[in-house]
């Protein structure tokens, strides 16, 4: 039998790490004079921090502030009619701030663009429902997923997670294991929290095999009555091949001693 | 069912049949298992295809209900998220005694490759189980040799639930 690793926390470290990479940065270019993204850029103005183009779309940080204005503009001027996406990136760790983002389309002339703000953590940001219907969902997966409160949005509440849910999944922080209230979460939910001790708590590896659990699980050769307890150990049963008591279709075969 | 050859002259010209209540009632509980339309995930798009024409589950008498008041199975097809547990949970209460579980696939047996925070990590946490289905998916053959698996063991059972060992300790 192969050796039993325990996979508890695999997730949480990686296998190798090369210390010499470096992760890719896609170059960023300048808006060059003349071209549908100059416009735009113009259009804002001094709303605009900071402008350069990324793999073809215009890429502008904002105030988070301005964010309504910014794409009210962009949809009534500059003819960005849809707002594909809309999400946030937490750099809460390393900077201390969410990034969020306004992905915004223009099918005329099929150009795209990225407004991006930053607001820190305990900040909001105003909904811009009023502009995009498509924002809507979009608002509300950013609060649920990661506790961005967004003022004058029509209904937010969790999109994703169940209302009572605890934490936002999407933070850096949020613990892939071990947190207790979501790995309760159905048993106190449906039975209550008296119910933890008979169900026990859930295994999160479904390669796991016990190697004394004779009710799901036996072993070739060794093999017990359903629910035997062999803490002791087991004694060796000889395998019995088919053709002791049928008919033998098959003389030379030894694979099932090698095997074992 | 044990049938005993009749001597139709001497029993007043009567087919009889002899045979116990437990095989009568298990004949008929097995023969009729009436599922529950409920699919979570992929699986259930494998547990549509046993249902249609080409794999057939009627010919086994078994018909897909859309009320949890009418079945008898639950095949909890796919991937079970925690938010949806408690719902599933009610559609397993509301359902009539005696009643099965088939867990199908890997996700319903162990939370399968979803090694997630918000994976129910085996239904068997929030249901008993009957019949675990291996598989992902499971092809609509399983899930009817399953199916055959659990009329097996329903006609092994007492047609008296209370006597059957089965495991309801967590029933509320």
């Amino acid at each position: 039998m192969r050796k039993y690793t325990p996979k508890d926390n695999v997730q949480a470290k990686s296998y190798y790490t090369d210390r010499f990479w470096v992760a890719p940065r896609v170059p960023k270019e300048a808006v060059e004079e003349g071209t549908h993204f100059e416009k735009v850029v113009a259009a804002l103005g001094a709303q605009v921090k900071e402008a350069y183009i990324q793999v073809g779309q215009l890429v502008m940080h904002i105030e988070a502030t301005e964010n309504f204005q910014v794409i009210k503009i962009l949809k009534e001027q500059c003819g960005y009619t849809q707002c594909s996406e809309q999400s946030a990136v937490d750099y809460l760790a390393k900077e201390g701030e969410f990034e969020l983002f306004y992905q915004l389309l223009n099918i005329n002339e099929a150009k795209r663009v990225r407004v991006v703000c930053r607001i820190k953590k305990d900040e909001a940001i105003e909904s811009i429902v009023p502009l995009f219907k498509s924002a809507n969902f979009a608002e509300r997966e950013m609060f649920d997923m990661f506790g961005i409160k967004v003022n004058n949005h029509p209904f937010l509440k969790r999109i994703i997670m169940p209302d009572d849910w605890e934490g936002h999944p999407l933070l850096k922080t949020y613990p892939l294991q071990g947190d207790e209230f979501a790995s309760w979460y159905e048993v106190d939910k449906i039975f209550g929290k008296e119910y933890r001790n008979i169900i026990g708590p859930e295994n999160r590896d479904p390669a796991r095999i016990d190697r004394y659990d004779t009710k799901r699980f036996s072993r070739i050769g060794y093999e017990v009555p359903f629910g035997a307890d062999i803490s002791g150990g087991e004694t060796e049963q000889p395998i019995e091949y088919s053709e002791t008591f049928m008919v033998n279709y098959n003389k030379s075969s030894k694979q099932l001693d090698e095997r074992k | 069912m044990a049938q005993h050859q009749v001597n139709y002259a001497s029993s007043a010209g009567l087919p009889i049949a002899l045979t116990s209540v437990d095989k009568l009632v298990n004949w008929g509980r097995s023969n009729s298992l009436w599922p529950l339309t409920y699919g979570l995930a992929c699986c259930a798009i494998e547990m549509m295809a046993s249902g249609a024409s080409r794999y057939d589950f009627d010919r086994m008498g078994t018909i897909f209900r859309a009320s949890p008041r009418q079945a008898d199975v639950m095949i909890l097809a796919g991937t079970l998220s925690k938010k949806h547990s408690e719902f599933a949970r009610r559609l397993y209460d509301q359902m009539t005694e005696p009643k099965w579980v088939i867990s199908m696939g890997s996700c319903a047996n162990t939370g399968g490759m979803f090694n997630t925070y918000a994976t129910v990590q085996g239904v068997d946490r929030i249901v008993p189980v009957d019949i675990y289905l291996p598989g992902c998916a499971p092809r609509p053959e399983t899930l009817q040799y399953a199916l055959m698996m659990l009329q097996k063991k329903i006609r092994k059972e007492s047609a008296d639930m209370k006597k059957n060992k089965k495991q309801n300790l967590r029933l509320v």
